[in-house]
């Protein structure tokens, strides 16, 4: 944790991206975490997946619950509006908002606490309607901000920095949102950027619900022996079945592939998503087989990550609704207002 | 002996919920307002699909007294299961019609009444083979027969078959057949009209008949809402049902056929008031519909809406509490769970309508005050209202009118210069400027959130900025005073000690009840309230009388614990006047508990009393 504010200034040199942003441009406030803290690498990963992307920050609505996690929003890109809601609850406000405005992009930051306790209704109603959304859960398995109480993602037999051992078993929200519809599944690890940036930067470009369940260790909390959800340990189970490049638009493909060692799923914008076979048999197109593998590993002890699951071809809420292209808060009384000649034969029709 | 009386009567109708009585009902009501003789229906009704009692009461009243009247002057008792009971409430020398095809069930016979029984299943057994043509064509029969006995238009009731079935054509002619087989029956067997008839009026004027719900609806779909989560709950889910159906038809593009409106069943009323918000945040105009219920499980998101000034729209059908209550029954008991929702220090805006005309224009009005206000605002209505069909003035809608969008700060605005802070007052009406997400690259972001904040949306838990916002909330409730509906205040004429106050569904009543007092001798100046918080006038019209009694339909006196809390009145002054059995509250009682207080207050001087 650092008091120190960061200046404006932008080296000149800082590289730019398509659309002439720096990196710097997609930061904001200092955090607050403590030192060390896994949500600070999301953040950091968020910021370089929409700098790579060329987002405009301000075409993101970032929206949160409460926890550490849903602090972070106020830690990444500064010009967006942000809104840190209420406990459990973000998925509610993000479905609302979505609804208003579907041109914007909506970045969703919750955490286990969040997401699958207090919000687990809400977490699992919005992916199941497939609301248009990056749905990032940043999971350490306890509750930070009170000191260090178990959540609902804690593994059976984990012990917590004050030695009692949990009891309950665990909630997987990874193989909850494959079961639930999400047409975007992954997990990965705070510590892993070079898996975590491109997760999200293909999270960001799919178009229905994506969620990512990301492994944060708790520097405070849930860092001892004991923990499965500790640096150490995420370190020495993390079974990554893939790993992910994606190609933007009409980008030349400049990599070389074995044959037979990549699969490929072309998103709804033309996206491209090349994953790297790190797994053989594993297949990201397919639901049923990617449940099954998650819950196998598991019962190992193992912790899959990688893009688990995406459908190119997704829908989203609005064309379940089939809405107006015009975003709602757009549309005004010509379109809206029926009129007072209607409103006549409406009455007419009552007497 | 007989009741008679011309266009003045109350007839109720005792069946069994699922049997298709209703429809038949609800035939029968239309044909008296199409007759030109205003009339008031009620349904009371239970918490279930099929098989239990339901009543549905018409109140024939040629004065336009629409409020309920007490009483049964005709009884149409179809139900064995409420038979006795039924029998019971009826007024002396008023009429019972049963079915006498069976014997009467047993129980003490009522000789002081007149007995009409029509032989309704004889004649469908022998009309009909299909069990289930027998059940439907009996409402008709019995129908028929009362169009006889209240020499009631025969034709206008063959007009409403013949509008009802336009689609199904070959169900006009036996439902006509119908009737009249009850119509001839009626006329061979008995002298008629009875005591009690109809006779064509002009009473009625250009007025429609609509339920709250769908007025409501109505003025959700005028005022511009694109966004409606709700959950389902006995008595607002005709609110978002009526909504869909009303967007169905007038709210898609005629291009595309694209749809101008969202409309999301959520999983839970928190979730409802939860995209309402983010979609309100957001710019658009959004709202939920509830009950009681609903409204105890939003209470941590009205806060937030409050604190962090979006604004939102409650459509709250009130329903009898506390817990799940009595779900078919009506109250006005939400008054102080809306007025001061959520945790910590809060006020919130309610708006009170008192029938579906003032449903549409109060609802379409939210819209406007809540992006003025940015704040939440709770149209109240009730189960009298909301989900019984009652005479009321014709919906309008000035074509010059625009959507207040409220203080929203543009793109263009923030280009041009304009200093953006979240919550600053910057007009001196403690209504700040908001910016929607998205609308400049580089200005006019900021972050909303439920923490304390200061002026510019800044994390503060500085107690100065806390104050200063707060008391900020303060004045913006200030600055509604003079934006919502203002109370309305009817004085008698001539000077008078004594004030009613009164709001919503209560008013109908009221009215009649000024009526029968001013008959008893009484003199009373009336006000109804239709907003919080109260307009100066309230207090005015207080100060302006030594005793202002608070007629509502709740047993704790919500109204008037607001209005001693709010404008610091001794409670002395103000008598409560309460109706909370569940059903619609009276001119009878009304009447009766303001007169009987107003009698013993009517102490002779003793002077007078000694010469």
């Amino acid at each position: 944790m650092t008091y120190l504010t960061k200046p404006k200034f932008h080296h000149p040199s800082l590289p730019k991206n398509a659309l002439g942003y720096t990196r710097r441009d997609y930061e904001a406030a200092t955090s607050t975490l403590c030192a060390g803290c896994g949500h600070d690498s999301i953040s950091a990963a968020i910021i370089e997946a929409s700098f790579e992307l060329a987002i405009e920050p301000h075409r993101v609505a970032k929206i949160s619950g409460i926890g550490c996690s849903s602090k972070t929003p106020t830690y990444f890109l500064g010009a967006s509006h942000g809104f840190n809601s209420v406990h459990g609850r973000m998925p509610s406000v993000l479905t609302g908002a979505n609804l208003a405005n579907r041109d914007l992009i909506y970045l969703g930051i919750s955490g286990d606490g969040d997401s699958a306790s207090i919000g687990f209704g809400q977490f699992a109603h919005a992916l199941r309607r497939g609301v248009n959304m990056t749905y990032i859960v940043e999971n350490n398995g306890v509750y930070g901000l009170t000191k260090g109480q178990f959540s609902a993602t804690a593994d059976r037999g984990s012990k917590s920095k004050k030695g009692a051992v949990n009891t309950d078993n665990a909630i997987d929200l990874a193989a909850m949102a494959l079961q639930l519809g999400a047409t975007f599944v992954a997990r990965s690890f705070s510590g892993d950027k070079k898996q975590l940036v491109p997760i999200i930067k293909a999270a960001l470009a799919h178009r229905g619900a994506a969620f990512i369940d990301v492994i944060s260790p708790c520097i405070a909390f849930n860092n001892h022996p004991g923990s499965t959800k500790s640096l150490d340990y995420v370190r020495a189970h993390n079974e990554a079945v893939n790993a992910l490049d994606i190609m933007i638009g009409r980008d030349a493909i400049t990599v070389d592939y074995e044959p037979g060692k990549v699969v490929e799923v072309t998103q709804h914008d033309g996206s491209v998503l090349t994953m790297r076979k790190l797994n053989d048999d594993y297949d990201p197109s397919d639901r049923l087989a990617a449940m099954n593998f998650l819950q196998q590993e598991a019962a190992k002890g193992r912790i899959v990550t990688g893009l688990l699951y995406v459908d190119g071809e997704a829908d989203d809420l609005h064309g379940h609704f089939n809405t107006v292209a015009t975003p709602l808060n757009q549309l005004n009384e010509p379109e809206l207002c029926p009129g007072s000649k209607t409103l006549d034969k409406i009455n007419a029709g009552l007497r | 002996m007989s009741l008679t009386a011309v266009n003045d009567f109350v007839i109720r109708f005792a069946n069994v919920n699922g049997s298709g009585s209703a429809s038949a009902n609800e035939m029968f009501a239309r044909a008296i307002m199409r007759m030109g003789i205003p009339m008031s229906p009620r349904n009371v009704f239970p918490s279930n699909i099929q098989g239990l009692p339901t009543w549905y009461e018409v109140r024939v009243t040629e004065a336009s007294h629409l409020g309920a009247r007490g009483g049964t002057d005709i009884m149409v008792a179809m139900n064995p299961q409420t038979y006795n009971a039924d029998v019971a409430s009826v007024e002396p020398d008023g009429y019972l019609i049963y079915d006498s095809t069976r014997a009467m069930p047993p129980g003490k016979p009522r000789t002081d009444i007149n007995l009409i029984g029509i032989p309704l299943t004889a004649i469908c057994n022998k009309e009909y083979s299909d069990p289930r043509q027998r059940q439907l064509f009996k409402n008709i029969i019995c129908i028929g027969a009362l169009s006889a006995l209240l020499d009631m238009d025969i034709t206008e009731l063959e007009k409403l078959v013949g509008e009802q079935y336009r689609s199904k054509e070959k169900l006009i002619q036996p439902n006509i057949h119908a009737l009249h087989l009850g119509r001839d029956y009626a006329k061979a067997n008995f002298k008629c009209p009875i005591g009690l008839k109809l006779k064509r009026s002009d009473k009625v004027g250009d007025r429609i008949l609509i339920e709250g719900n769908a007025a409501a609806a109505l003025g959700a779909v005028y005022g511009g809402a694109t966004v409606c989560a709700w959950y389902p709950i006995t008595p607002s889910s005709s609110v978002a049902e009526n909504f869909t159906k009303f967007c169905g038809k007038y709210r898609h593009d005629p291009a595309t056929g694209e749809a101008r409106y969202a409309i999301v069943q959520a999983e839970d009323e928190i979730a409802s008031i939860g995209m309402v918000v983010g979609a309100a945040w957001n710019g658009a105009r959004a709202f939920t519909a509830t009950s009681g219920p609903g409204i105890s499980l939003m209470q941590e998101l009205f806060g937030f809406a409050y604190f962090a000034e979006i604004p939102s729209v409650i459509i709250d059908v009130q329903r009898a509490g506390p817990s799940t209550g009595m779900p078919t029954r009506t109250q006005q008991c939400d008054l102080i769970n809306c007025a001061y929702a959520s945790h910590g220090d809060t006020k919130h805006i309610l708006l009170m309508p008192e029938d579906a005309a003032e449903a549409f224009e109060f609802t379409a009005g939210a819209f406007d005050y809540a992006d003025r206000l940015q704040t939440p605002v709770f149209v109240l209505l009730d189960l009298d209202i909301g989900m019984n069909h009652r005479l009321c003035r014709p919906l309008q809608w000035d074509d010059a009118r625009l959507y207040d969008r409220g203080k929203v700060m543009t793109a263009a605005d923030l280009e041009a210069g304009k200093d953006f802070g979240r919550y600053t007052d910057v007009d001196g009406d403690a209504i700040p400027f908001r910016t929607y997400p998205g609308t400049h690259p580089t200005k006019g972001g900021y972050f909303t959130r439920g923490t304390s904040h200061d002026a510019r949306a800044k994390y503060s838990e500085e107690g100065a900025d806390y104050v200063e916002g707060m008391q900020r909330l303060l004045r913006k409730h200030e600055t509604a005073k003079g934006i919502l509906p203002r109370p309305l205040r009817h004085d008698a004429g001539k000077p008078t000690r004594f004030g009613v106050i009164y709001y919503g569904s209560t008013a109908p009543a009221m009215h009649e009840a000024a009526e029968i007092l001013t008959a008893r001798g009484h003199t009373l100046d009336l006000m109804r309230v239709r907003a919080f918080p109260f307009h100066q006038d309230v207090a005015s019209f207080i100060a302006d009388h030594d005793f202002v009694f608070v007629v509502e339909q709740n047993r704790d006196a919500q109204l008037r614990s607001l209005i001693v809390n709010e404008l610091d009145i001794d409670p002395v002054r103000l008598v409560p006047i309460l109706h909370y059995d569940g059903t619609s509250i009276t001119a009878r009682f009304i009447s009766g508990a303001v007169g009987d207080r107003l009698d013993a207050l009517k102490v002779t001087p003793l002077r007078k009393a000694m010469s």
